[in-house]
């Protein structure tokens, strides 16, 4: 045939059966500046009124393209502008927007709406701080809202007060929302070099740089990869980073296609594929089987940074090629509770909390759905978010915290979250006090760009 | 437009009579047909011609799905364009 080739049609047909291949999201980024005003009910009414016009046949489009190609598409979601922005006019507690975005969420029928968000990287602007301190109530109130918040930037530097409220904040949502598995504070991202077209969750909004409407989509893929790798057995390293460039470039052409025709079909501008590998709890979707694959006994283990490294930057070499425009995280996530072989690292005590923070250092984000014991102090939480932002502003990268605090559980135990989420195991922190430091507050300077060593 | 019909399994007498009937029946032009055994497992790959179809895609693809089902194979139809931009640069 003019045509395609039979291998190749089986090939991508065992990623899709047997391999977990899918597009992880679809997120349709909406700007939320045309909806400011100074009567909160105005704005809501504004804002449900342009997301259900906007976002209306989002779902059925995604459902549509998963038909006609034969693909997966595993969620449809929504990305808005940092709400602080479009609440600051209001002067009220902005909770009431929160729930205006649960009500789209409900009638588009997206399982996730991102942005219930603030950008305080240098300083608080006015709604900021009223945004900040809304958050555990907005999202104990909502179920499909998700909350970011950016302490810091490499050209800002760190926003230490911004800091110290985000340990407060993360624990209030713990605590609100015990009786559901914490999930509050699974629904909380703290960034440092947040991007502003990331369509994956909890830490998507919609940067008020972008196009008003605009459609970005997430590939997923771990099991291809690994796949890909265990029909190389003895390869070299060199040859291994090739066989992962390889794979990362069919899993992102796809992304592209799929990207290309929502964006053709729902008539708004093309955005960005993000181009990460995304775990899910299902076996053989695990990125720490990739690490294991190349040849760890267990990911954690001496050489997990270096594998790490290796694959993130293999995904993103394989990826930009296949796609015209790349962004949002754009690598490998090491989320722990959404990877079952990073929960058996953990459980069989080869991944510690110091090591994850290292390997943060080398791939996309940054600590991601740990869990932590129930009486970790706020302060504690705040250090280990100046921590992960040092790491981030340093390295001119994004990393983000995504801790769970589990109220009365202690480290060894499990907290079960259920579905695409999976379950924690409860991580060791350390005991001791980091609270001087926390509450000195001001901002740590930016760094130098130059002598870099 | 044109899409990929991909049938994998166990090999028995009739496949090809039934998935190319049903084509006939809706106005799908098949322009390639490709069959291999791999170790004991019949794989045929078809290219067919979907702009004229009588029925939705969507529901085409539904009917071949079922007959695959009812031989015990396992049927994907696809639009060409995936394995287009994956496997060609």
């Amino acid at each position: 045939m003019a045509m395609l080739n039979t291998g190749d049609i089986l090939e991508t047909i065992k990623m899709i059966q047997e391999e977990n291949l899918d597009i992880r999201t679809i997120t349709m980024g909406i700007s939320l500046i045309d909806c400011i005003d100074s009567d909160i009910d105005r704005a809501c009414d504004k804002i449900y009124e342009k997301m259900m016009r906007r976002a209306e046949n989002l779902v059925k489009t995604g459902e549509d393209i998963e038909k006609q190609y034969g693909i997966p598409i595993i969620n449809k979601r929504i990305s808005v502008t940092p709400i602080a922005i479009v609440a600051a006019a209001t002067k009220q507690s902005p909770v009431k927007f929160a729930k205006t975005l649960q009500r789209v969420a409900e009638g588009t029928g997206v399982n996730y709406i991102g942005g219930y968000s603030a950008l305080v990287h240098k300083g608080f602007s006015a709604g900021d701080k009223e945004l900040i301190e809304s958050i555990p109530e907005a999202l104990a109130e909502t179920t499909n809202v998700c909350s970011s918040v950016n302490v810091g930037s490499t050209k800002a530097g760190i926003n230490m007060d911004a800091v110290a409220m985000m340990g407060k904040i993360i624990r209030q949502a713990s605590e609100k929302t015990k009786n559901d598995h914490c999930f509050g504070a699974a629904k909380i991202v703290v960034f440092c070099n947040a991007p502003e077209d990331n369509p994956f969750m909890a830490g998507a909004f919609h940067g008020v740089g972008e196009y008003d409407t605009e459609i970005n989509v997430g590939v997923s893929g771990p099991g291809v990869v690994r796949a890909a790798l265990s029909k190389h057995p003895d390869a070299n390293i060199s040859e291994i980073a090739d066989v992962i460039k390889k794979t990362a470039f069919k899993i992102t052409r796809m992304g592209q296609l799929v990207g290309t025709e929502a964006s053709k079909r729902l008539g708004v501008p093309f955005g960005i594929v993000d181009l990460s590998l995304a775990p899910t709890p299902a076996v053989g979707d695990s990125v720490a089987h990739i690490l294991e694959e190349i040849g760890l006994e267990s990911c954690g283990a001496h050489g997990t940074t270096a594998c790490l490294a290796l694959l993130n930057d293999a995904v993103k070499k394989g990826g930009v090629m296949a796609s015209s425009h790349v962004g949002g995280l754009s690598g490998a996530f090491i989320p722990v509770s959404e990877d079952a072989g990073m929960i058996d690292a953990v459980n069989r005590g080869a991944l510690t909390l110091e090591k994850l923070e290292a390997m943060t250092a080398v791939c996309s984000v940054g600590l991601d759905m740990i869990v932590v014991p129930g009486d970790t102090s706020a302060d504690t939480i705040s250090a280990i978010i100046a921590d992960e932002a040092a790491i981030g502003m340093v390295n001119s990268k994004t990393t983000a915290v995504r801790v769970i605090p589990a109220i009365g559980m202690k480290e060894g135990e499990t907290l079960e979250f259920g579905g695409l989420f999976g379950s924690g195991p409860v991580m060791k922190v350390s005991g001791f006090s980091a609270s001087k430091f926390i509450s000195r507050g001001g901002r740590i300077p930016a760094p130098l760009q130059s002598l870099k060593n | 437009m044109r899409a990929v019909v991909a049938v994998i399994g166990k090999d028995t007498v009739g496949i090809l009579a039934k998935v190319s009937g049903i084509c006939a029946e809706y106005r799908a032009n098949v322009m390639d047909v490709t069959q291999t055994i791999m170790q004991d497992l019949f794989a045929m790959t078809m290219l067919i011609e979907i702009s004229k179809l009588t029925i939705d895609y969507i529901d085409f693809a539904e009917k071949l799905k079922a007959a695959g089902t009812e031989m015990n194979l396992q049927v994907h139809v696809m639009h060409e364009d995936i394995f287009n931009s994956m496997h060609k640069i």
